[in-house]
């Protein structure tokens, strides 16, 4: 046989290398109906919370439902509650845990439940496409385009959103008020209307900001940053796109002419 | 099935990543009522992965650069078997896409002159890589996705329906192309969410469903690599091309064991990042091979240099073609020099500040930290090889996308012949863009033409349908496979006998061993659950066409007895020019796969002129040099 190094096979538990049992608790059902059930199931070493839940669908339960695609914090696809904290399962080491403690892996709360960890986080997109798209600006054909780096960094931090939508299932707008998911759009949209916002070369003849607090709902925000800290991208969501965005609108309010002016489009 | 759900369109795109988004755009701005097909939510194909950059000849850092030393790098990163009129079409017209993504409101990293900012990579001449940082992918699927998005609203504006004229289907897999005759007529497939089916007629199809990464155990893709579109491809009569060439990267994370096979770009290497054995030494220079040597620095003082002064130096040879340096790196783990993980060193903590890795590799940063627990700036990396790409596929018109199939088109990563035997880095995400939009005007032109629309047979759906459930039907027969260990066994094999180093007899026995799996799969049942989204049902649909596409591979990488680029024979080591104009093409006759060979296209003696004589040797058959007339006659 060809040695080659991607035949090494990893250390598997039953091998008694370093595999232990740990404790799952996680949330099974579809729909409003569903209970916490309790697994059993081998880790390894350096293990992440999702390789858990994919050796119980190989080993347990082979139609529990979990998104993912990545497995390395780049997608945000796995998006789950460990032990009621926001979080991607891919990116959350067991090592984090007491080997004891019983880990409870549960779906995001703010959005329903379709089955198990699986939630319909569609009032995601319905909200992405309330927000107008970058208008190119007139008169600059493409391979023209002149940024600076200093200038492109500000909208960059934000275009650093993998779209787990952890922010929107954190955010008390909206966690514990199915009401408010009318009118606010959640930090990751008013993040992308603060993004275009700031886009270097924007050609929007509306206006952004007004948008932002009439539209999106930004006057409900009260800046309690637990968006930013649940961010797996560490994008200061409120400091940088939120709080700018409000200053924006406040510094208008004071000056009644471009306010005036903003209002035609 | 009386009661699936259906729906017209013109152009049905399968697939959501960077070809397919860039094809219904295209389709959509040419008036075209088009959907989008993906197995995942929208916004998280694969192409969401890619780090390092997206290759456009633009010049914006070395002036010297443009389409013709582009196209020059390609073909020598294939080793001269790509399609040479694919590889012209991509040099050309990369940077036109590029350039396209900033009028969708892209932000790439700048020069100091506020351009785009372009970087090293293997196998490239200059650097060529526009990027953002390590996560390239992401913008350009975002940007995508948005301009996607700024299509609904003014369709929204228009109509008063976002969905009027381009619809997203998200996690709906596809799991057959419909015909009338010999043309597409359509797609069948389910929803992930409930396990219903629906079908969408269409008249044209263009196929964007990206690679079969996940018929090996160590890959740096994710569960949708499965072969789907290379397999529907198949089944509908295409041909698929090249399909014993595939890309392993020659750095992947190797511990721990969980994460093992997911990538570390090749961004490390391009921006200083140097591989070392287990005693610290640079092995790489006694890796590079012949055709390479007047390229590549044998000394690292030399290659040291050549980071501030490339005119005057040659390259590092870490940033060799992949396929050299998974090979060596393979080579140095087999002689014992490895690390402890079994794999090498990479490190770039010695060769750039903190601050600088900090900023050009953030995701690289973050993803040691989080799940390796090694601080990059301060601690090497462990890397090894890991199944990344592949170069074969659904063989196309370069200048259309269509398939030999009528209405059938493909593009992106399951299209074959534009890479040839290797693809070099950054040459992806071009390629996405310069054939997703070639796909989307094929597709258009295609429709507008047609006098008839085809009609989708109940027949044919009843029958797709029913073979999509036969998994539920087998629940609780005895001697039921279960589809998870199937697929595990299934890795191993490929990962085992069909990987980075080959040998005739292994691959006679992975084929023996895929056969008996094959007829095991036909038991497979669902363990558990019922249609609605249950991953277990969805993995038992994905090993059949993942057995498929591994017969392909295996069958042809068995056939082709030399070594080149992304295929290397222990048994066969050399290049042999006489193998280098024959293709190796797959098409299934009754259900069985049906292996020949064909001629590749003479190359244009115009393009043929852009290497010297001396070069072209190395590749060619005398009797092919004959085209260009005299020896003396150079360029
Ligand atoms: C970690 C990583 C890093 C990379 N970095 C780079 C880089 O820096 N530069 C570069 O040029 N290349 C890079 N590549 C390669 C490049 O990212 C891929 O080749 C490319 O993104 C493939 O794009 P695609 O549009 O062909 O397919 P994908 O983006 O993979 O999209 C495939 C789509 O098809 C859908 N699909 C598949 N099957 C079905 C089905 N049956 N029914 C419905 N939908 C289906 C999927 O859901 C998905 O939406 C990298 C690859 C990886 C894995
Ligand atoms: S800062 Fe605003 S958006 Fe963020 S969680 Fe608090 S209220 Fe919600
Ligand atoms: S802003 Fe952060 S938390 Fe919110 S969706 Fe984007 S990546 Fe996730
Ligand atoms: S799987 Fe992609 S972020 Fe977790």
């Amino acid at each position: 046989m060809t040695a080659t190094v991607g035949n090494v096979e990893p250390l598997r538990g039953r091998n008694g290398a370093m595999g232990q049992r740990v404790r799952l608790r996680v949330w099974r059902g579809s729909g409003d109906e569903g209970e916490l059930r309790d697994y059993e199931v081998e880790a390894e070493e350096g293990e992440v919370v999702l390789d858990l839940l994919h050796r119980l669908q190989a080993t347990h339960c082979p139609d529990l439902a979990v998104r993912w695609n990545c497995k390395a914090g780049k997608c945000g696809s796995c998006s789950a509650e460990v032990n009621g904290r926001p979080r991607l399962t891919c990116m959350t080491r067991m090592s984090l845990f007491d080997p004891e403690e019983t880990v409870t892996v549960t779906p995001m709360r703010t959005f329903p439940v379709i089955k198990d960890l699986v939630c319909d986080v569609s009032y995601n997109y319905v909200k992405a496409r309330e927000v107008p798209g970058f208008t190119p600006p007139a008169g600059v054909e493409p391979g023209q385009y002149r940024m600076w780096q200093r200038d492109v960094e500000r909208s960059q931090e934000f275009r650093k959103c993998i779209e787990c939508f952890l922010c929107q299932d954190t955010c008390h707008v909206i966690r514990d008020h199915e009401e408010n998911k009318e009118a606010f759009s959640g930090p990751r949209f008013l993040m992308r209307v603060a993004e275009l916002e700031m886009h270097p070369l924007d050609d929007y003849d509306g206006d952004r900001a007004e948008e932002a607090r009439g539209e999106h709902g930004l006057g409900l925000c009260n800046i309690t940053k637990c968006c930013t800290e649940v961010c797996p991208e560490h994008i200061r969501i409120t400091d940088n796109a939120l709080i700018p965005l409000k200053e924006r609108l406040a510094d208008r309010r004071y000056d009644p002419i471009p306010w005036l002016f903003r209002r035609r489009g | 099935m009386a009661e699936t759900e259906r729906h017209d369109y013109d152009v049905v795109v399968v697939g959501a990543g960077g070809a397919g988004l860039r094809a219904a755009i295209e389709a959509r701005e040419r008036g075209m009522r088009t959907a989008v097909l993906c197995k995942s939510l929208f916004g998280k194909a694969h192409t969401v992965m890619a780090e390092g950059g997206i290759a456009a000849a633009m010049g914006n850092v070395n002036a010297g650069d443009d389409w013709r030393v582009h196209f020059r790098d390609t073909m020598r990163g294939g080793k001269f078997l790509n399609n040479w009129r694919m590889a012209e079409l991509h040099a050309l017209e990369a940077p036109q896409r590029v350039w396209e993504l900033e009028t969708y409101g892209a932000l790439f990293d700048r020069t100091p002159d506020g351009r785009v900012s372009q970087r090293n990579f293997g196998g490239h001449e200059y650097p060529r890589l526009a990027h953002v940082g390590d996560r390239t992918g992401l913008e350009l699927i975002r940007t995508l996705q948005q301009r996607i998005v700024s299509l609904q609203q003014r369709d929204h504006a228009e109509h008063g329906d976002y969905e009027a004229g381009l619809r997203v289907f998200a996690e709906f897999t596809v799991t057959d192309l419909l015909r009338e005759g010999d043309r597409m007529a359509g797609v069948v497939g389910y929803w992930r969410e409930s396990g219903r089916f629906a079908v969408l007629r269409a008249p044209a199809v263009v196929l964007a469903t990206g690679g079969i990464g996940k018929s090996f155990k160590v890959t740096s893709n994710s569960w949708e690599y499965t072969g789907d579109g290379h397999a529907l491809a198949l089944r509908a009569g295409a041909r698929l091309i090249n399909m014993e060439f595939v890309q392993f990267h020659p750095t992947g994370m190797v511990w721990p064991p969980s994460v093992k096979g997911i990538l570390v770009t090749e961004s490390v290497r391009g921006d200083g990042g140097v591989l070392r054995d287990a005693h610290g030494r640079r092995f790489m220079f006694d890796y590079v091979p012949e055709v390479f040597k007047e390229s590549y620095a044998d000394s690292p003082e030399e290659a040291d240099r050549w980071y501030t002064d490339p005119d005057r130096n040659r390259r590092p040879p870490e940033l060799l073609p992949r396929d050299e340096v998974a090979r060596a790196i393979n080579n140095e783990v087999k002689e014992g020099r490895g690390s402890p993980h079994g794999g090498v060193y990479l490190d770039v903590a010695s060769r750039l500040s903190t601050e600088e890795i900090l900023r050009r590799l953030p995701s690289m940063h973050h993803q040691f930290k989080e799940l390796a627990d090694v601080d990059i700036t301060a601690q090497s990396m462990e890397v090894g090889p890991t199944c990344h790409y592949v170069m074969g596929g659904v063989e196309v018109d370069p200048d259309s996308a269509a398939s030999a199939v009528p209405g059938l088109f493909a593009a992106g990563e399951v299209a074959g012949g534009m890479h040839g035997s290797n693809r070099l880095g950054g040459n992806s995400l071009s390629d996405l863009l310069v054939f997703g939009r070639r796909a989307g005007i094929g597709a258009a032109e295609y429709v507008v033409g047609l006098v008839r629309r085809p009609e989708v047979s109940a027949g044919e759906v009843d029958e797709a349908v029913h073979t999509a459930l036969e998994p539920f039907d087998a629940a609780g027969v005895r001697g039921g496979e279960n589809p998870y260990a199937l697929h595990a066994e299934l890795q191993q094999v490929m990962n085992r006998l069909v990987g980075i180093i080959r040998d005739g007899g292994e691959m006679c026995s992975a084929l023996e061993q895929l056969t008996e799996i094959r007829q095991r799969a036909v038991r497979m049942t669902v363990p558990e659950g019922n249609r609605q989204f249950n991953p277990g049902w969805h993995l038992a649909l994905d090993v059949r066409n993942m057995l498929l596409v591994s017969e392909c591979v295996a069958a042809a990488a068995l056939r082709r007895t030399e070594s080149r680029g992304g295929h290397t024979r222990e048994d066969h080591p050399r290049m042999d020019p006489n193998w280098r104009n024959r293709l190796l093409s797959c098409v299934l006759r009754g259900g069985e796969l049906e292996l020949s060979e064909q001629p590749q296209e003479p190359m244009r003696p115009d393009l043929m002129r852009l290497f010297s004589r001396e070069e072209l040797e190395k590749y060619f058959t005398a009797e092919e040099l004959g085209v260009l007339g005299e020896p003396s006659r150079k360029r």
